[in-house]
């Protein structure tokens, strides 16, 4: 029988153990916590609904029951995150100075696709130390049509019709390939891969994945904010959730 | 009637395990469950959310179990574990009825469940809060996985254990009449289903007192729905397409008898 391989039994040495009586170690702490949280987004032909779960919470505690995860970047973009929440405000801390030194070069805001791909960017830059946040990043893009970007903790990202990040996502994500299931947009000839569901059906669907999620998702309640995004403004409404 | 596990699987599993394979989970009652004493008997509490990891596996379950026509207990822990100690010692609490045609004591269930809990070492992951009335008078105990006890005016136990004690210690009095009783136990609960995380849906509640029990099932129903959908879909006749079908007219059948085999008793 071969000797097990010789290691450094510091406390980063992690890993399966190779042996009966190897000494398995773990890290004492983790910079990293899970607050929970879900965020849907859905792309229509002419608006954008983006929404998130207001819970903040910690292991078995709840932090705070209104917590928005939605931020905006400029008049018609916006970032939602769920994940770690000291992450998700460096992340969103640092994309606003991009913006506003962005705004400074190019005498314009940003849009939803320059905003993708400097999250996609900064996401991967951390590559080795992620920073532990599942987004999205949505707006309009230059045609006035919805547009969803979304993305893993490491900067992977694609544009899509729809989709759902964070605690309720193993929920909420089978209900909207049933509902909305859209072509991806690489599709060649193109498909539509837009939702072709009017806005009023669309914004149903998305109350309804939330109430359900909070239903079954013990990080999914007390609130959930959603917004709905048009070439006419942006319109901002709140619906409860269960507190418990 | 003793207990009895079969470990013959523990080698295979630690080798699956040195592979990498993951064991089974468990359903755990992440829960809030509490007890107090009151003038004339005992109240026990307890929500009803049953989770798996962050999932809620069950939105109404009942964690107040039956151990004896005058006793009732309080699980928190494995559900598994819960369920299957208390009915262990309910029904070896009824043998002992029948032998000796006395009313059981709250003493004799702590004792034979802390003596099970004990043996097991903590393994068997059950933590309860115990409540009944005997010929002794009302009696509340909570009993740890360990198998340790104690006797108390007023416990809880849970994930939402410290949620409900904060409750408790702000308005606990000695003798409080029954409805004083009710309501600081299910505001005790409540607490917790609203603050703890692993806690949730309803408030069960059981009021023991002498040679009367009313369990109160769902006592506060607190979780309605806060949206219903606008436009819900329906799925017409024949979404999911039939290919074929094969119709047998019983009358068709003829039935054989086969070799008629003796049941296997031995």
């Amino acid at each position: 029988m071969a000797a097990p391989p010789l290691q450094l039994h510091t406390p980063a040495s992690i890993g399966p153990a190779s042996g009966p009586g190897d000494i398995k170690s773990r890290p004492a702490w983790s910079p990293y916590d899970d607050n929970g949280g879900t965020c849907v987004a859905v792309a229509g032909s002419d608006y954008c609904i983006v929404a998130a779960s207001t819970r903040l919470s910690t292991g078995f505690s709840i932090l705070t029951r209104d917590c928005s995860k939605l931020f905006q970047i400029s008049e018609q973009v916006y970032i939602a995150s769920a994940g770690f929440q000291a992450d998700i405000r460096a992340l969103q801390k640092m994309l606003q100075t991009r913006n506003v030194m962005y705004q400074h070069i190019h005498r314009k805001p940003m849009s939803a696709s320059a905003l993708a791909q400097l999250l996609g960017n900064n996401l991967y830059y951390k590559r080795f130390f992620p920073y532990f946040t599942w987004n999205l990043c949505v707006g309009l893009d230059p045609e006035g049509k919805g547009s969803v970007y979304t993305y893993d903790p490491v900067g992977s990202f694609e544009r899509v019709g729809y989709s759902c990040q964070g605690s309720g996502k193993d929920l909420i994500q089978p209900v909207l390939d049933n509902q909305l299931k859209a072509a991806s947009p690489l599709v060649l000839p193109s498909e539509n891969w837009m939702t072709a569901l009017p806005l009023e059906q669309a914004q149903d669907l998305v109350r309804d994945a939330f109430v359900s999620a909070g239903e079954r998702d013990i990080y999914t309640g007390d609130c959930v904010e959603i917004l709905t995004i048009t070439t006419g403004g942006v319109h901002r409404e709140t619906l409860d959730l269960k507190k418990d | 009637m003793t207990a009895g596990f079969q470990f013959d699987l523990c080698n295979r599993n630690r080798l699956l395990e040195s592979k990498g394979v993951q064991g089974a989970s468990v359903t755990k009652t992440g829960t809030t469950i509490a007890g107090l004493v009151f003038k004339d008997g005992v109240v026990l509490g307890a929500d009803t959310r049953s989770t798996s990891g962050s999932t809620v596996a069950d939105k109404n379950c009942e964690k107040i179990h039956f151990i004896a026509p005058n006793i009732y207990c309080c699980g928190a822990g494995t559900a598994a574990d819960t369920e299957n100690v208390t009915g262990m010692i309910s029904s070896s609490l009824d043998l002992h009825r029948y032998a000796t045609g006395r009313e059981s004591r709250v003493v004799t269930a702590m004792t034979m469940l802390k003596s099970h809990l004990f043996r097991y070492q903590g393994y068997v992951s059950a933590a309860l809060v115990l409540g009944g009335v005997d010929f002794r008078g009302p009696h509340l105990f909570t009993v740890y996985p360990h198998g340790s006890t104690d006797a108390l005016p007023f416990c809880t136990m849970g994930s939402g254990s410290l949620n409900a004690m904060a409750v408790f210690e702000a308005g606990y009095k000695d003798d409080l009449t029954r409805e004083e009783a009710v309501e600081l136990v299910a505001n005790a609960i409540k607490a917790g289903i609203y603050n703890d995380l692993g806690s949730g849906s309803n408030v069960d509640i059981c009021v023991i007192t002498k040679g009367k029990v009313d369990y109160l099932r769902n006592h506060e129903y607190l979780q309605n729905k806060t949206y219903q959908r606008r436009h819900p879909v329906t799925y017409g006749k024949g979404t999911t397409k039939v290919t074929k079908e094969k119709i047998i007219p019983l009358s068709e059948l003829t039935i054989q008898d086969g070799d008629a085999t003796a049941m296997d008793t031995s």
